[in-house]
């Protein structure tokens, strides 16, 4: 089972190159919030989607998808299609 | 009172140079940029020769960032900003990130199509299924406007940013449409450009119609052969041509350096009526559309020092030299010199009007015509209308004052500027 921290780790990598604001990035927690904080661009939000879904071999749904504001909602999204498998 | 308009900027990129200082040495010394095509060989093309940039990932960086070129497959946009963004800083002027877009300032900057790899990639995901994973910038990627809207960005752009598109005429059109918005006092500055994707899926339709030519895939450099007897069809091309057009006040009063001014020019069709066919131009149309560019210029035909053609190696150069000679009612050894491009660098389409209009402006800012290859054997229709001093296949070295460069389109459209060396009082 993969850890929680492990997940946070890696959703930093994946939203890296996406990222506009650095302080909030380096900050960043579960409360974090992609495009407030991040400063991601919101067309960007579905190519942060497809390398998600492409890290963990899952598909996100456009319902999850719309959920996925910020990192926990990520983190919990990510677990829940993880235990799908 | 209408505006008088002038050429700040230049940027290309071309078959046989990307940047001013490589392209300027390049069409000096006559070198060619026409290279064997693997991919067209592999695909089984008839003419399996063609004109292509070189960008290395080093020099894209240059202008996107890392993010930009993650899933980017359009080399038109890719040749459009590069030429764009290097005619800005040509021009003195600054990439900036203000909190205001520069009213002032816009882009007209035309394509025929755009992305087409991007567009195939796209085709064949949504065949597949797979829409939901397009990503988020195959929209971008290949509309039409796709080269004006990321050149808008990146310079901050609040005037008009558009694209235009009028086949072979498109850069031709792009300088006039841009010439007329400054004169007319509606922008200060606009970047007047073109650019055509390169590759299989652009070229395609002309291979399978027979005009480019089939006999030079063992001697690329030999194979674009305007206005010779052995001329058998154009040789494919793309790039980026790019020139900043502003309003003569205003580059003034920034101490800009100004390459011409543009005096005139015009635009029209020949209807497909008469001679005229989608394919083929209607010389009525093309003669008036000559001699309405002078008028609007204001000049006499006798004043013309240059002719850049359209000069495409078909078989319609003939006809071409004979529209000229007529609308100016100049012949033999009054003709004006006359040089095609595209001996150098192919047909690169909608980019052809823009990177042939950087040529003829370089020529009057540094008093040169640049030679003609591939023309030893010149054709029997032209020398019969002019003489052969006129068409120079050696570079000259000589003050040139003004020259018109003609441009021609499928759709039977034409597009003629007049550019005059800018002499400071």
């Amino acid at each position: 089972m993969i850890s929680k921290q492990e997940i946070i780790e890696q959703l930093k990598t994946i939203v890296k190159p996406y990222v506009q604001n650095q302080e909030s990035f380096d900050a960043l927690t579960e409360e974090t919030d992609f495009i407030n904080d991040l400063k991601i661009n919101s067309a960007n939000l579905v190519d942060v989607i497809l390398d998600i879904e492409e890290k963990y071999n899952i598909i996100i749904d456009n319902e999850s998808m719309e959920k996925m504001i910020n990192v926990k909602a990520a983190m919990e999204i990510v677990a829940i299609k993880l235990a799908e498998k | 009172m209408e505006k008088r308009v002038v050429i700040t900027g230049l940027g290309v990129v071309a078959p046989n140079g990307v940047g001013l200082d490589v392209f300027t040495h390049a069409i000096k010394n006559g070198i060619s940029g026409i290279k064997h095509d693997a991919e067209l060989e592999r695909l089984q093309f008839s003419c399996q020769i063609a004109g292509k940039p070189e960008i290395s990932t080093e020099l894209a960086l240059q202008y996107f960032s890392e993010l930009e070129l993650r899933n980017f497959n359009s080399t038109g946009i890719l040749y459009g900003v590069i030429a764009g963004i290097d005619a800005w800083k040509d021009a003195g002027l600054t990439l900036e990130n203000n909190e205001e877009p520069d009213w002032d300032s816009g882009t007209i900057f035309g394509t025929g199509t755009s992305g087409i790899d991007k567009f195939r990639e796209s085709i064949y995901k949504i065949d597949d299924f797979q829409t939901r994973r397009l990503g988020s910038t195959a929209v971008a990627q290949t509309m039409n406007s796709g080269v004006s809207a990321y050149l808008g960005g990146k310079l901050g752009l609040g005037n008009q940013v558009t694209t235009n598109s009028s086949a072979c005429t498109t850069g031709t059109e792009s300088i006039l449409m841009a010439y007329e918005r400054i004169k007319l006092g509606q922008a200060k500055r606009i970047l007047a450009g073109s650019t055509s994707d390169s590759g299989p899926y652009i070229w395609g339709g002309f291979d399978a119609m027979r005009v480019c030519t089939f006999k030079h895939n063992d001697a690329p450099e030999q194979g674009s052969r305007p206005m010779s007897a052995s001329a058998s069809g154009f040789v494919p091309g793309s790039g980026a041509g790019a020139l900043v057009l502003e309003d003569l006040e205003t580059a003034l009063a920034r101490g800009a350096r100004i390459y011409a001014e543009v005096l005139g020019g015009n635009i029209n069709s020949g209807g497909q009526r008469g001679l005229g066919t989608m394919t083929a131009p209607n010389p009525m149309a093309v003669q008036r559309c000559i001699k309405n560019a002078i008028a609007n210029a204001g000049i006499h035909p006798n004043e013309i020092d240059a002719i850049n053609g359209h000069l495409t190696a078909t078989s319609k150069d003939g006809l071409e030299i004979q529209n000229w000679s007529e609308a100016l009612e100049r012949k033999g050894k009054d003709f004006p010199y006359i040089n095609s491009l595209k001996s150098m660098v192919g047909h690169c389409l909608s980019g052809a009007g823009s990177i042939e209009s950087v040529a003829s402006v370089l020529q009057l800012d540094q008093g040169f015509v640049f030679p003609n290859i591939n023309c030893d054997d010149l054709h029997a229709e032209i020398t019969a209308l002019i003489d052969e001093s006129k068409i120079p296949k050696e570079l000259i070295k000589k003050e040139l004052n003004i020259i018109a460069k003609a441009s021609f389109g499928f759709g039977d459209v034409n597009g003629c500027v007049i550019f005059k060396k800018w002499k400071a009082a």
